[in-house]
């Protein structure tokens, strides 16, 4: 078994450039709380890549630091080499996907995809030329003018996606944004992530605790683990993409779920060691 | 093709004909209580009776009505101007609410009887010194319930317009007031009542006569000479008023809030 890859050998045919870097961030809240243990990481460009982990783990806290909701309380991150509050001077965009919809109840769907692009002051005619874009994307065009309560649960997180699509981004955080939908929907979902992130080379960080969801979105998994909250692994999924449900019940997929189990077990085993 | 529902169970004509059914009942009970027990007129007027009244008298009544709508209304624009202001000053910050907050209550818990005396002597003219005991009245639910509102914006709805760089401009325009609409509202409902109250108390206290005359003042005066019918009938039209701005209020409200607020929606 020590057989080299010959993947590994070569050498990447061409590096892409990081969209994101984390540079020993950090969390400690002022009450000496420790959400995150310093972080090294780099993203590139284009790539799928997931924070699984228990809550706690710090795994949202990541995300809104690299969207700049949350400030490191030491350490650095970068986009496309830029401090991230500085994210707005340069042609990257970045969108955020929360766990809810987050949908403005009294607007209808179009309002609430135009409203990215209304607060940046898009004329009209370009925005809504954008917004039945972005719509027809997600699968709602003809839903425009309903209002958010209308719609079911996956419908709803759809028009988020739409909101998040629309201004173009070359970065999309999402943090757990089908945890709350039931199986089947939740599935549909993720295969359409995966067709968007293929359409539109995206660079993906989506946050999740299931184990499944991350085996089958990501080029790379990074582990996290709770109390205090730390990367503990990473993980290539290498399969080719587009994958399709017949992935999901393939052997390579359960042995990608086992590592990923294994190690979320060792984690957690840790922590009790510690705390016994 | 719809189903025709019988009229009794259709929801929307329940809600009409249940309540005037009750009504029906209890004026007839009146009615024949009056009549069987020989209730003289100074006592209990009966129904009948009241109504009678009220026709035979409709010149004052009318116009007292027409004093006591003017200074209800009057006052509660003022309220509602007053509040919404006050309310956009509390949100600016936390430390202005703090500082202040304890002022507006103290103008909701002292009752207004004890200080409209107050403001009758301070301002000149009897109308203005009503509309402000009555606004005085109507003001705290509008400021105490819309404050909460623009206060009550949903923490991930906030981040993502945060998120946008949305000037502080946007928020409070596309966000903070939609948001605090359905309080808003609530808090009119419960002001209009309020002003109506207001009013009412603020004419009693004046006392004044003449042809600016209110109908809390036909009341008194009917009292004082034992017209009861009158009396009732001023009652009447002054409990007519409150239901008539309360219905408006919640046409308003569903105006406004149209189908998407839940409170809004029918519960069928």
């Amino acid at each position: 078994m020590n057989r080299i890859e010959p993947a590994v050998l070569a050498p990447p045919a061409a590096p892409a450039a990081p969209a994101v870097e984390v540079l020993s961030a950090q969390k400690t809240y002022p009450n000496g709380t420790q959400a995150l243990l310093p972080v090294d990481l780099s993203i590139a460009e284009g790539e799928f890549v997931t924070l699984l982990g228990p809550s706690g783990c710090g795994k949202s806290t990541l995300l809104k630091m690299v969207a700049g909701m949350l400030e490191p309380s030491d350490g650095r991150l970068l986009l496309w080499r830029r401090p991230v509050a500085e994210l707005h001077t340069c042609a990257h965009k970045l969108a955020f996907v929360f766990q809810s919809p987050t949908l403005m109840p009294w607007a209808s769907v179009r309002s609430n995809v135009r409203l990215p692009l209304d607060l940046a002051g898009v004329p009209r005619r370009e925005a809504d030329a954008r917004v039945a874009e972005a719509l027809e994307l997600v699968g709602l065009d003809k839903f425009a003018t309903a209002l958010p309560r209308a719609l079911s649960g996956g419908m709803q997180m759809r028009v988020s996606i739409a909101r998040g699509l629309v201004t173009q981004p070359d970065l999309l955080l999402m943090d757990e944004p089908f945890g709350a939908l039931d199986e089947i929907t939740r599935h549909k979902l993720d295969a359409e992530l995966l067709d968007l992130w293929r359409k539109k080379k995206l660079t993906v960080i989506f946050v999740t605790h299931s184990i499944h969801e991350a085996v089958f979105l990501s080029n790379r998994v990074i582990m996290m683990a709770a109390r205090p909250g730390r990367v503990v692994e990473q993980f290539e999924i290498d399969e080719p993409y587009p994958r399709s449900a017949d992935f999901m019940v393939s052997p390579q997929f359960s042995r990608y779920a086992k590592r990923l189990q294994d190690s979320l077990l060792r984690a957690t085993g840790a922590h009790d060691e510690v705390a016994n | 093709m719809s189903v025709r529902i019988p009229l009794l169970q259709q929801p929307r004509a329940q809600r009409v004909i249940y309540p005037v059914l009750v009504g029906v009942v209890l004026v007839a009970i009146w009615q024949g209580l009056v009549t069987a027990m020989e209730l003289p007129p100074y006592l209990v007027p009966s129904p009948y009776l009241m109504m009678k009244t009220l026709v035979a008298d409709w010149v004052p009544l009318g116009n007292a009505l027409l004093v006591t709508l003017k200074i209800t209304v009057l006052s509660f624009v003022a309220a509602t101007i007053a509040g919404v202001l006050i309310s956009f000053l509390f949100v600016q910050s936390k430390r202005i609410e703090t500082a202040l907050f304890p002022y507006a209550v103290l103008l909701q818990v002292t009752p207004i009887v004890a200080v409209a005396p107050l403001i009758i002597i301070w301002v000149k003219n009897p109308t203005a010194a009503m509309v402000v005991c009555a606004a005085l009245v109507a003001l705290f639910p509008i400021i105490s319930n819309t404050t909460l509102g623009l206060r009550s914006i949903e923490p991930d709805l906030q981040s993502y317009f945060k998120l946008n760089r949305a000037t502080r401009w946007q928020q409070l325009v596309r966000l903070r007031i939609p948001s605090a609409l359905p309080y808003f509202f609530g808090g009119l409902r419960i002001s209009s009542g309020l002003a109506l109250i207001g009013a009412v108390v603020a004419e009693f206290v004046a006392g004044t006569g003449g042809s600016g005359a209110g109908l809390a003042y036909q009341i008194l005066q009917a009292g004082f000479q034992l017209n009861i019918p009158r009396m009732f009938a001023a009652l009447l039209l002054i409990s007519l008023t409150g239901v008539a701005l309360f219905v408006l209020m919640a046409w308003l409200t569903k105006l406004a809030l149209g189908s998407w607020h839940a409170s809004e929606l029918s519960q069928d």
